[in-house]
């Protein structure tokens, strides 16, 4: 049954972290960007509200609730609308546990699981994307070889690899012949090597890191989904919808923004919102915004209920990206002068949208 | 809940109007060459077709909800031809406004006719407080006197009457607009021919001519005769009709937006080209990639449209979301037709195919029930909080 209504649940969700976002995120977004660092503190106090934890099951220590990529869309959207950095790192952890929650073997799960549900901000991280033109994440050229015998042995080069300083583990996506498979591969492993941390236009206070992945050894339960593997595509619509969020809540911002600027900024005798061509653009905004949220709450929907959002996930990843940034870009124009000046945040939320709409893999819903 | 599945009912429902609706695409071409003939309401082949048709089944609560399915019917229909409307017993726009305005006896009174909906006059289109056809009562008796000029009225021929709207006091501005019921026959009630358009060709758009036309009291929509003080506290009643109508309008043009991809999509597999999701740019021709932005563009302004029809639904305020998706949908659908004219070249241009058509017949989505702009104005007004008189 087509319906638009959220859950009584999803509204309070959306109600505390819309207060969360403006109390604890937006006034040390700037700080971050800046510092090219996140502080420990907001990643510890975030991990307390438990976003991650609370969707793992019970035996595996979390809290037991229904994996709801709907409600996680609409978090991510509050979360980002107070700043996007900060909101891919608050949900970067689950992009692993997900991928295990969803997709993990039975013995991964017992593994991997227990470790988000700790009191200590805890992270693993998908490494999806590489370095070079016209990536296509289901078509890596990061390899893995079945090893004689036992397992598979890991070659190539991933990058922009969220919290690469920080995580345990890491889900590498690689091609086996004509398949494309993920792999756990530890922090430690042989052969790994971490680089320094990337150095990015935006998201800029979340380090990450490129992976070179020289003949690494995986045993065969480290597949992703063990003995059965796991669908790659699965995992890149779940990101796709997850980042799909995270830029409707920054094209909020620069709206709300640009609104009470407009009135206040008065030229030639009359605010400029008073002027069709600032008021048009901004109306062309929300109604971009609109149809950004439906679309990546469809592909949301779809996940939630287990039916294939490829499609919906291809179509809504394309549109936002392009008009998420399209909406940034104009916050800067309705801005003119200031908007290029750092002292407003429409400069930032304009790299952060650049570099939203070339990511895949960091976070998940 | 948040859900976007269809129920078994559902897909039943929309499979018939569709099937229908096909029928008429056999007919589209003819009566798009043949501008002067009105199609008849029965297609030869409906009646065959009504007979061996399955039974729709009653909708069931957890089915998708009234307003949802209706803009679905409508997408469907003008998905097979925009004439399909034409043919229903649905009514026309004015009997909208007869459900938004009307007083419960003026619906059970008039819900059987069709109504048409005449509101733009040769002097006023945009801004309907600019209307100058006037409503006087005569003096010594219940009646309305209508004297002035409509134009492009929509199923202006077909139509058992009209929803009309006149002014009752010049001198008090949108406030003093009501909307009347005036019925064909009427005296001093004059229909002019079909107009000649660049699309949907097989609808009547007509022009009417009211000269002391006389009406009863009781014709006044709401049968509300005060002119409230606050300028435009009984005009935004009227508006009020246009959230229902503009979702609908928006749903119309995206039945024939959805009609192009899917022809586009078989010529292009027809020649080869395969619509791929999922991968990255690497994996895409220009034109599949060109044809998945459209259907992306085609994805959002249909869910802004079903969100718009599901609040109304729900009892919820969509005065926003009226104007969100009928400004989406006109631009959309635009885009949309054009940019599959593009991708296929001289087949898109050719009047063998139907593409070309679709794309003319789409091009007023934008234009009728308020412009692109205006919808914008409506929005900006919204966002920044203020009044007509704030942003014109």
């Amino acid at each position: 049954m087509i319906s638009f209504g959220m859950t009584e649940e999803q509204e309070l969700v959306r109600d505390g972290m819309r207060e969360f976002a403006a109390d604890a995120i937006r006034p040390i977004a700037r700080e971050c960007d800046e510092n090219s660092a996140i502080p420990d503190e907001f990643l510890q106090g975030i991990w307390e509200l438990g976003l991650t934890s609370t969707q793992i099951p019970e035996q595996y220590g979390g809290g037991g609730e229904d994996r709801s990529p709907v409600t996680n869309a609409i978090l991510l959207e509050e979360l980002a609308h107070g700043d996007a950095t900060l909101a891919v790192a608050a949900l970067a952890p689950s992009a692993f546990a997900n991928a295990v929650v969803d997709q993990g073997s039975e013995e991964q799960k017992q593994k991997y699981l227990p470790l988000f549900g700790g009191e200590k901000f805890h992270v693993g991280s998908l490494a999806v994307l590489e370095p070079r033109p016209v990536a296509d994440a289901m078509l890596p050229r990061t390899v893995a070889e079945p090893k004689g015998g036992d397992g598979f042995v890991l070659s190539g080069v991933k990058s922009f690899v969220a919290f690469g300083d920080r995580a345990s583990h890491f889900i590498v996506v690689a091609r086996t012949g004509e398949n494309v498979e993920a792999f756990v591969v530890a922090r430690d492993a042989s052969g790994l090597t971490i680089s320094e941390p990337e150095l990015n236009m935006g998201l800029k206070g979340l380090t990450t890191v490129s992976l070179e992945l020289e003949r690494v050894e995986v045993a065969a339960a480290d597949r992703l989904g063990g003995e059965a593997g796991c669908d790659v595509r699965r995992l890149l619509d779940s990101s796709r919808a997850a980042l799909c969020a995270v830029q409707v809540g920054v094209a909020r911002a620069v709206l709300e923004y640009c609104v009470p600027y407009a009135k206040d900024r008065v030229a030639f005798d009359e605010p400029i919102s008073k002027k069709q061509s600032i008021a048009f653009r901004l109306s062309d905004m929300h109604i971009e915004i609109e149809a950004m949220r439906l679309l990546s709450w469809k592909t949301a929907s779809l996940l939630e209920q287990g039916i294939d959002a490829t499609k919906a996930a291809q179509l809504a990843r394309g549109y936002v990206a392009e008009k998420g940034l399209w909406i940034a870009d104009n916050g800067i124009q309705v801005l003119g002068g200031h908007g290029f000046i750092r002292e407003h945040p429409v400069e930032m939320w304009f790299r952060n949208a650049r570099t939203l709409g070339v990511l895949e893999g960091t976070i998940g819903l | 809940m948040i859900d976007f599945t269809l129920t078994e009912n559902d897909k039943k429902a929309l499979a018939r109007t569709r099937a229908e609706a096909l029928i008429c695409r056999k007919h589209a071409r003819y009566y798009d060459e043949n501008e002067a003939e009105l199609p008849p309401e029965v297609l030869p082949e409906t009646e065959e077709f009504e007979k061996n048709a399955e039974d729709i089944p009653a909708p069931q609560p957890g089915d998708t909800p009234g307003p949802v399915m209706m803009a679905l019917h409508s997408i469907g229909q003008t998905w097979g031809d925009y004439s399909v409307r034409l043919r229903r017993g649905d009514g026309g726009l004015g009997n909208a406004a007869l459900r938004a305005a009307g007083t419960p006896e003026q619906q059970e009174k008039w819900g059987g006719l069709t109504l048409a909906m005449a509101i733009t006059e040769p002097g006023c289109g945009s801004d309907p407080s600019m209307v100058s056809t006037t409503a006087v009562l005569a003096e010594g008796s219940d009646e309305w006197v209508i004297n002035g000029e409509k134009i492009f009225v929509t199923t202006g021929l077909r139509a058992d009457g009209a929803v009309i709207w006149a002014t009752i006091d010049k001198s008090a501005g949108r406030a003093g607009i009501k909307s009347f019921l005036v019925e064909k026959g009427t005296p001093g009630f004059e229909v002019s021919q079909k107009e000649k358009k660049l699309g949907i060709r097989a609808d009547d758009t007509t022009a009417y001519v009211f000269s002391d036309c006389r009406i009863p009291r009781e014709n006044l929509l709401g049968l509300d005769e005060t002119i409230p003080k606050k300028s435009s506290g009984g005009f935004r009643g009227v508006m009020k009709t246009f959230n229902m109508t503009r979702p609908l309008v928006a749903a119309l043009g995206l039945g024939l937006a959805e009609a192009a991809l899917d022809f586009t999509r078989e010529q292009l597999e027809d020649a080869g080209i395969e619509i791929q999701y999922g991968s990255g740019l690497g994996g895409l021709t220009a034109a599949a990639e060109k044809f998945v932005r459209l259907e992306a563009l085609y994805e959002a302004s249909e869910l802004t449209t079903l969100q718009c029809v599901w609040l109304a639904g729900q009892g919820k305020p969509n005065n926003m979301e009226s104007s969100v998706c009928k400004a989406h949908a006109g631009s959309a659908v635009r885009t949309i037709t054009q940019g599959c004219i593009e991708i296929l070249g001289a087949l898109g241009i050719s009047r063998q195919h139907l593409l070309e058509k679709w794309a003319r017949d789409c091009r007023i989505t934008d234009i009728y029930e308020g412009t692109g702009e205006i919808q914008r104005l409506i929005i900006a007004r919204g966002l920044f909080d203020y009044t007509r008189a704030d942003l014109k």
